[in-house]
């Protein structure tokens, strides 16, 4: 489903400093991977690059969603394929409510899809539902979207979007920062019940907590902008327990 | 200076027409001689240096002179036009200005008992007309005051009567016809009793594309305790210069809650005042503007604290783009027995182009010791990191743009109480967003 290969980019205004230093990646269908790493290693600007982030500079290799090079593309065209980023730092957007925003994005989708748009009717009823089960406040739901929200009720707004888009390939982006317990089984339960033979995750995270309710098929470490090591669920075990310090000397070589 | 010129003689032509074909009782031909000699003797501002309300506002064109003056309703407009072009409902209490001159037969008089919503030429007693009008935009405070007293004949006049909750909104409607460069002079005066409530629209609109001059005076008096809630609405077109007065006397305990929107016109002006000249009066002016092309909205809003008690809340919000222009300059006056004040100001500024200025100047001064004040100002090139929010779950760059310019004007927009204006307002701003986008870079 995605394929990213010898990626390396940097951010734009920031010299020729580059962050991701030949990244390769292979997430097919119905997978869940994570991608573990220090602050500074990478990660967000993977989640960010792969939705093509215009702050960020591909300066060579390339990434393929179903086997369409993206790496052209405008972020609305990648979400539209099908790709979905749940943001480390939400934005806030003034004056935009979230139902708003919502019914804009799926009717994008359904559009692209060659589909109608959704009736106010059924989308405010597929809303409130999935509203309710995500545990949002609905009194939220009434303000600007993000703005003013505390930030587990901005992951629980991102868990929002992920259920009724229901993307194909969703990346999280350090989803689980900042979380208590409850959300952060909200978030799990999220991705387990989408879990579907034809979706993938690709879950970006500091700490290995989000991985003892969600079991990945890969655990990828990522040290100074490359993969350094791929395995299975112990692998994060591992990190958890001895910590990125081992690292140091293959990043170094 | 004097307009003893070719171009002055433009207007003292139409004084002496005016004064010949509509001769007024002795008190309103003194008026309007006032007004003539005041601005006889000052002439437009378009000297800019130094020239501190103006300084932002080229007002040459003004001084060619080559706006018509007319006298008498001359063109027909239909009330279906109206309906299409101008804020409308059949509900409210209208009175229609074509071209400066009432139109009986497009306006719907007083709904509510008690309600005076007449032209001034109607009133059975003048008494209040006399002892109102100029007394609050004088004609010695500036040549537009001046010059709209000096052309005073027909204009809209509101009295609530005390203790009245108006629930009728009374909507003052001035438009210019096409097939000519118009200029009017309209006048307003809204007299609020005791404790009454009421909604007053203003609305200005053009409905050909001719260069007009416009340069209303309104007027409003609140008598203790009163209630109004003020919509002024300029729509005018794109050739127009557009002067604008208001000024607004409020007595102990009187709230004005004013929302001003303008997009369109060449050269926009709102200036509002609010005396705040008794214990426990309170005013909110907000206002929004959009502005494309070459337009130029000017705001200037102000504020005097002269008792205690009082309160202000100054809040204008603007999308400009293309070349176009705004000011916002924002002025609150406390005066030294006016202790216990409470006062903000704030205009922010969503700018789309690298074409587009905003010169903010929220401004406060202060000369009692024991007052609340606040101000601010922004003016930012939109959030990157929202449209790419946007853009990240499939909505396109264009409609991502366009929520969120709407979203930043209905923080005002959504305010209107009134809801066939609010749906007005909204539909003007839904027609704006695609020129706003079109010239955003």
């Amino acid at each position: 489903m995605l394929q990213v290969t010898d990626l390396h980019a940097s951010v734009i205004g920031a010299g020729d400093t580059e962050i991701l230093k030949g990244l390769s990646l292979t997430i097919e269908a119905g997978e869940v991977h994570a991608i573990m790493g220090p602050n500074g290693s990478g990660k967000s600007t993977l989640a960010n690059v792969l939705l093509g982030r215009p702050d960020y500079v591909v300066n060579s290799g390339t990434v393929e969603f179903d086997g369409e090079n993206i790496l052209q593309m405008f972020p609305e065209q990648r979400a539209l394929r099908g790709m979905f980023l749940a943001f480390q730092y939400p934005a806030e957007v003034p004056g935009v409510r979230p139902w708003q925003f919502l019914k804009a994005a799926l009717d994008a989708r359904r559009n692209f899809a060659g589909e109608e748009p959704m009736s106010v009717r059924d989308f405010t009823k597929l809303f409130d539902d999935k509203v309710k089960a995500v545990g949002i406040d609905p009194d939220l739901v009434k303000r600007s979207l993000n703005e003013g929200f505390s930030g587990g009720e901005k992951k629980r707004h991102e868990m929002l979007q992920l259920e009724i888009l229901e993307p194909r390939l969703a990346i999280l982006d350090e989803t689980d920062s900042g979380l208590d317990v409850d959300a952060l089984r909200i978030v799990a339960e999220g991705v387990n019940n989408l879990r579907s033979p034809d979706r993938a995750f690709l879950i970006v995270t500091h700490y290995q907590r989000l991985l003892n309710y969600v079991e990945p098929d890969a655990v990828h470490i990522l040290i100074d902008g490359k993969i350094v090591e791929t395995g299975g669920p112990e692998l994060a075990l591992k990190v958890e327990k001895s910590g990125y310090e081992q690292y140091a000397t293959a990043a170094a070589g | 200076m004097t307009l003893a010129t070719a171009r002055g003689e433009k207007y003292l032509a139409d004084f002496k027409a005016l004064k010949e074909a509509r001769p007024a009782p002795d008190w309103l031909e003194e008026l309007r001689q006032r007004g003539w000699d005041h601005f006889n003797s000052v002439g437009f501002p378009t000297e800019r240096r130094g020239n501190e309300l103006f300084k932002y506002t080229n007002l040459t064109p003004l001084d060619r002179g080559t706006f018509e003056f007319q006298i008498g309703q001359r063109v027909a407009v239909s009330p279906e036009t109206l309906r299409e072009r101008a804020p409308w409902s059949d509900d409210w209490t209208t009175l229609v200005f074509i071209d400066g001159w009432y139109s009986e037969g497009l306006s719907r008089p007083a709904a509510d008992a008690g309600v005076t919503a007449l032209n001034f030429a109607d009133a059975e007693d003048r008494q209040p007309l006399r002892e109102h009008l100029a007394r609050y935009a004088t004609v010695d405070e500036s040549a537009f005051m001046a010059l709209n007293t000096a052309f005073l004949a027909d204009g809209a006049y509101v009295r609530i009567p005390d203790d009245v909750q108006s629930k009728t909104p009374i909507h003052l409607l001035f438009v210019t016809t096409p097939g000519g460069s118009r200029a009017t002079y309209p006048r307003t005066l809204v007299v609020a009793g005791t404790n009454s409530r009421s909604s007053v629209i203003e609305s200005y609109i053009s409905l050909g594309d001719e260069a007009c001059f416009t340069a209303p005076v309104a007027e409003y008096v609140l008598e203790p305790g009163a209630g109004i809630d003020h919509l002024r609405v300029l729509v005018e077109n794109e050739q127009t210069f557009h002067i604008g007065t208001t000024r607004v006397y409020q007595s102990n305990d009187s709230t004005f809650s004013s929302i001003s929107f303008a997009t369109g016109p060449r050269i926009g002006r709102n200036d509002l005042h609010t005396l705040l000249d008794a214990p426990g009066a309170e005013c909110t002016l907000h206002g929004l503007y959009l502005t494309t092309n070459r337009q130029q909205i000017d705001n200037h809003v102000s504020t005097t604290h002269a008792k205690p008690h009082g309160t202000s809340h100054q809040f204008y919000k603007g999308v400009l783009s293309g070349n176009s222009r705004a000011v916002f300059s924002g002025r609150v006056l406390v005066e030294k027995d006016a202790q216990k004040s409470v006062a903000d100001q704030r205009d922010l500024n969503l700018i789309l182009s690298h074409g587009a200025e905003i010169d903010t100047k929220p401004s406060l001064e202060i000369y009692a010791d024991d007052v609340k004040c606040s101000h601010g100002a922004t003016a930012g090139h939109g959030d990157p990191a929202a449209l790419f929010y946007m853009r990240s779950r499939g909505i396109d760059e264009a409609t991502a743009q366009a929520m969120l310019v709407r979203g930043f004007a209905a923080e005002i927009a959504d305010e209107i109480g009134v809801e066939a204006l609010r749906e007005y307002v909204q539909r003007v701003i839904e027609d704006t967003i695609p020129l706003l986008l079109a010239e955003a870079d």
